[in-house]
This record gives structure tokens, sequence and C-alpha cells, in this order.
């Protein structure tokens, strides 16, 4: 499996290292009972994932990665903290 | 037909021409007592229990492809019951005794082998964590040794004892640990609960699930709708597939775990071997084949088949405790979805919703498991109470807080 890095182009995975759920938001502090669900429960989907990938051995760059979990072929990468990535816009808006 | 040593005889002088089929291939019927989704050693063995334990024949195990074609026909055998924590040492002590009289019970041959399991220590600090492993075991009735390096020369001479990074300073013996053979433990569930009336149903894919005033009460398959009143599952890295369709997220993700055989080779690991420093564990199948493993891949998959960093990573730490080991071709490979739960435990419990039972969060010690999985899932399906020795195993102590983490890397499934 190879990933497309951003800034360092096509690289080996074993270059990064693997987060998971990259849906998964810090919950509001003032309702503990979400963090549960943020801490535990996963979509786990067959399909389509989006992920959290860190290019440890690169730019150390955090990474969100769309990957299908059946096949490993990925779709798209994107740095993390792009502003342009819907979740990330959500998460200004809010 | 019972086996044993006059069958066989007798079959022998016949040219073996009146064997008959070890167990039915059913055709699904409308309904059942109870559906076992998943034909893999914990399904079988459920349904085993279900029928022998508890004198419930109407039950059906539905499998998608052919039985023990998932994780039951993907690991490395190994049986033991070292485990540290009081959630799961008597859950896996109780599972050792039942592999102890497993062949007996079944009356078939699951080549349960007690060579013993090695775990080595390469500093003073894992020394001193094998000792409070050890003392654990004993305090619980298991066998556990602690030997130096020169006891564990006289059992594995053939290791790097002097590796500059890694010595190997000694290991943590469990004599009653080894192997089983895996298919034979699969056929031997199927034929044991086939023949007191249990439907295998093959090639039946579980599309989606049937529900009535508010309970599940059936699944629609790739072979049309069943009902019944209790549904189990026991399908591994599939898990949350299913869970999906009925709209219950677990804290379950699936990961890819790779395992491999070399060629064969005369006689020369004497039991399971695993190596402390790295993740890497071996045994020799009677075969002669090296069957060995590491970690799991690491990123979220239902693929099946890994990647070759992982595969150079277990190789070095075969090479790190075993060198000669390079003098050895790899024959095979191969990856299974594993059901890797948050606290690396596993989970056997009634869901949220009514009719719908849960056995998964096997990581990937799930084959050693298998009869008490079984043995407590058919418990809790026929008396709806979880059973003594995997009470711990609850859906709900993710939310509770009473994890069972043997390793402490808290809620990182690809730690675990």
């Amino acid at each position: 499996m190879r990933i497309q890095c951003p800034f360092c182009g096509e690289r080996d995975s074993s270059e990064f290292t693997y987060l998971g759920d990259a849906t998964v938001r810090r919950p509001d502090p003032s309702a503990p009972e979400q963090y549960f669900e943020a801490v535990y429960l996963r979509d786990n989907p067959a399909g389509r994932h989006e992920e959290l990938w860190y290019h440890g051995f690169g730019c150390r760059s955090w990474l969100r990665v769309t990957r299908d979990t059946r096949t490993h072929e990925i779709f798209t990468v994107e740095m993390y903290n792009d502003a342009t990535t819907e979740t990330n816009q959500e998460a200004a808006r809010a | 037909m019972r086996y044993s040593i006059f069958s066989l005889m007798r079959q022998a002088l016949r040219g073996h021409r009146d064997w008959t089929p070890a167990w039915r291939d059913a055709v699904p019927k409308p309904a059942y007592d109870v559906i076992i989704v998943g034909g893999g050693g914990h399904g079988l063995a459920t349904a085993h229990y279900l029928s022998k334990v508890h004198g419930i024949t109407r039950v059906a195990v539905l499998e998608k492809g052919w039985i023990g074609s998932g994780n039951a026909g993907r690991n490395t055998t190994i049986i033991r019951s070292n485990y540290l924590l009081s959630g799961n040492v008597p859950f896996y002590e109780f599972s050792m005794r039942l592999w102890e009289g497993l062949e007996q019970d079944l009356n078939y041959n699951a080549m349960v082998s007690q060579r013993g399991i090695l775990n080595l220590y390469h500093s003073d600090a894992q020394r001193d964590a094998y000792a409070r492993r050890g003392n654990a075991m004993r305090m619980h009735g298991i066998d556990a040794e602690l030997l130096d390096a020169n006891a564990v020369r006289r059992i594995a001479p053939f290791m790097d004892f002097d590796n500059a990074r890694f010595p190997i300073q000694g290991g943590l013996l469990q004599r009653r640990g080894g192997t089983a053979r895996h298919d034979a433990v699969v056929w031997g569930y199927a034929r044991a609960a086939s023949d007191r009336g249990v439907d295998i149903i093959q090639n039946c894919e579980v599309t989606g699930f049937i529900r009535e005033a508010g309970r599940i009460a059936g699944v629609t398959t790739s072979r049309g709708e069943i009902k019944a009143a209790k549904i189990g599952l026991a399908v591994a890295g599939n898990t949350s597939r299913l869970t999906n369709l009925a709209g219950l997220r677990l804290p379950i993700e699936s990961h890819v775990l790779q395992a491999f055989v070399s060629e064969s080779i005369k006689p020369r690991i004497p039991g399971v071997i695993t190596f402390g420093a790295g993740h890497f564990y071996v045994s020799q199948s009677d075969k002669g084949g090296l069957v060995f493993g590491g970690d799991i891949d690491g990123y979220n998959s239902y693929a099946q088949r890994g990647n070759l960093p992982t595969v150079e990573d277990v190789c070095e730490g075969g090479m790190a405790v075993i060198p000669s080991l390079g003098r050895v071709r790899v024959l095979r490979s191969w990856g299974g979805v594993m059901d890797m739960s948050m606290d690396g435990s596993p989970i056997i419990d009634r869901t949220p919703l009514s009719g719908l039972y849960l056995n998964t969060g096997w990581c990937y010690g799930g084959f050693k498991a298998t009869p008490a999985s079984g043995w407590c899932f058919a418990h809790l399906l026929a008396r709806d109470e979880l059973h003594e020795v995997g009470r711990d195993y609850r859906l709900d102590r993710f939310a509770i807080g009473h994890l069972i983490d043997e390793k402490g890397v808290g809620a990182q499934p690809n730690l675990h």
C-alpha cells in the first residue's frame, strides 16, 4: 500500500502511522456522556473509510486519507487541518 | 457413525468404501429456535453446546461461504491460558480444560497437542512481568513455570541467546499450552452438532434483520427469510457489517492479521515459542511446516490480505530469535479479518436489540477460546444470562469503565 502524500509524493505505507477513523469529533466538554461514543464506538465500514495517517518518516503532517477497506485502494489524501474539508468547515461553523 | 479403532479397521478391510459424510449439509427451514450466524469454530461450538448441554436442537448455523473458511481456517492454531487479568484468567482456563476433553466429547481427532508454550523474556523488567503473570496463573490453579536461560537452552538450543539487542534471559512456560488442528476443530463441532439435529447451512449470507413488535425476529438471507426467537452473531471481523444493518454501532474495528507457513522441515521447534522483544510466535505443524505470525497490519481492513511491510516485520522478529529461520523458505502467507475490540478483550452479551446476541471482539486470540466461547454463548442464548466464567465480557463495560485491557494501551484497537 502506497500513500500519495501531498508534500512528499507517493510513499510506502510503512513511513506512516495509523490513528483511525477521521470522522470522530471531540465532544463538547459540557456533555460528558458523548465521550463514550467518541472514544469507543465506530462505524467500521466495509468500503470507503475516512482515516488519519501521520507521516512520521516524512513531512510529519497529519493526513486525512479516504480508502476502501475491502481493497486498500486509496481515493484521496489531503492535509488534515486543511480548512477546505467538509468536516472542518462544519467545525468552523459550530 | 462412531469413530474408533474398530470402525477404522472395519473400513480398512472394506477398502474405505463405506465412510459416510461427517455432517449434513442442510437446506434452510422457515423457522428455528436459535439462529447462529457464522459457521466458524465459535458458531459451530455454540451449536454443539446448545444441543448437548441445553437440549436445544432446533438450531441453524448460517455460513456465507463454507464452514471454517474464515478465521477458523486462517489462524496459527495456538491454545493456551496464560493470561493475567481476572476477567480473562477463568475464561481461558475453562477453555483449556474443554480442549483437554474435546476429542472424547466430540468423538473426533482434533489433534490437540499439549506441547507447551514458551514466552521468552529479554530483560529484567520483562522477567518481573512474566513472574507476575505466572504467579497470577498459579493462584488460579493454572500451570506456569519461570525458566532461566539455561532451562530454556535445554528446550530450544537453536535460538540466539546472546543476541546483542535482545539476549534471551529465560521464559515463562505453560506446559499445558500447545496447538490443535484448526480444520478438525471445525469439522468435529459440525459433526457433533449435526448429529443432534442442528442444521448447518452453507452459502447462506445474512443480508438483513426482520423486526417484529420491537424485537429482532429473524434474518433475511441469500437463501430466503428465516425466523427465530434468538439470533446470535459469531462472525468475527464481519460483526460491524451485520450490526450496522440493525443500526447498532460497536466498540469494534476490523483489522487484517497475516500468518505464514514455511516449507516442511524435520522436527525442530519443540512447542510454541514467542519472542518477547518484538511480536513473533512460531510452532511446527505435524506436517513439518513452521507456522508463524506477528502483529496485525494496523489499519482498518476487510481485505483478508495484508501488505509487505508487516511481512518484513514478522520475519525480522523471527530472525532475531531464531537466526536459522533464514535458511527456510516461506511457502504461503494469508490474511484474516480480526474483530479488534477497544480494550483487546471479547464481548459475549445481549445487545440493546431484543432477540439479538453478540459474540465478538476476539482480536487475534479467538482460536484458543473456541470451546469456552461456544460454551458461554450457548449458555447466554439458552438462559438469557452471562455464564460465570465470561461474566466480565459485557457489552456495556466500555460505558461503565470496567475494561479488560491486558496490554494496557487504551482504546486504540491497532495496538492491542
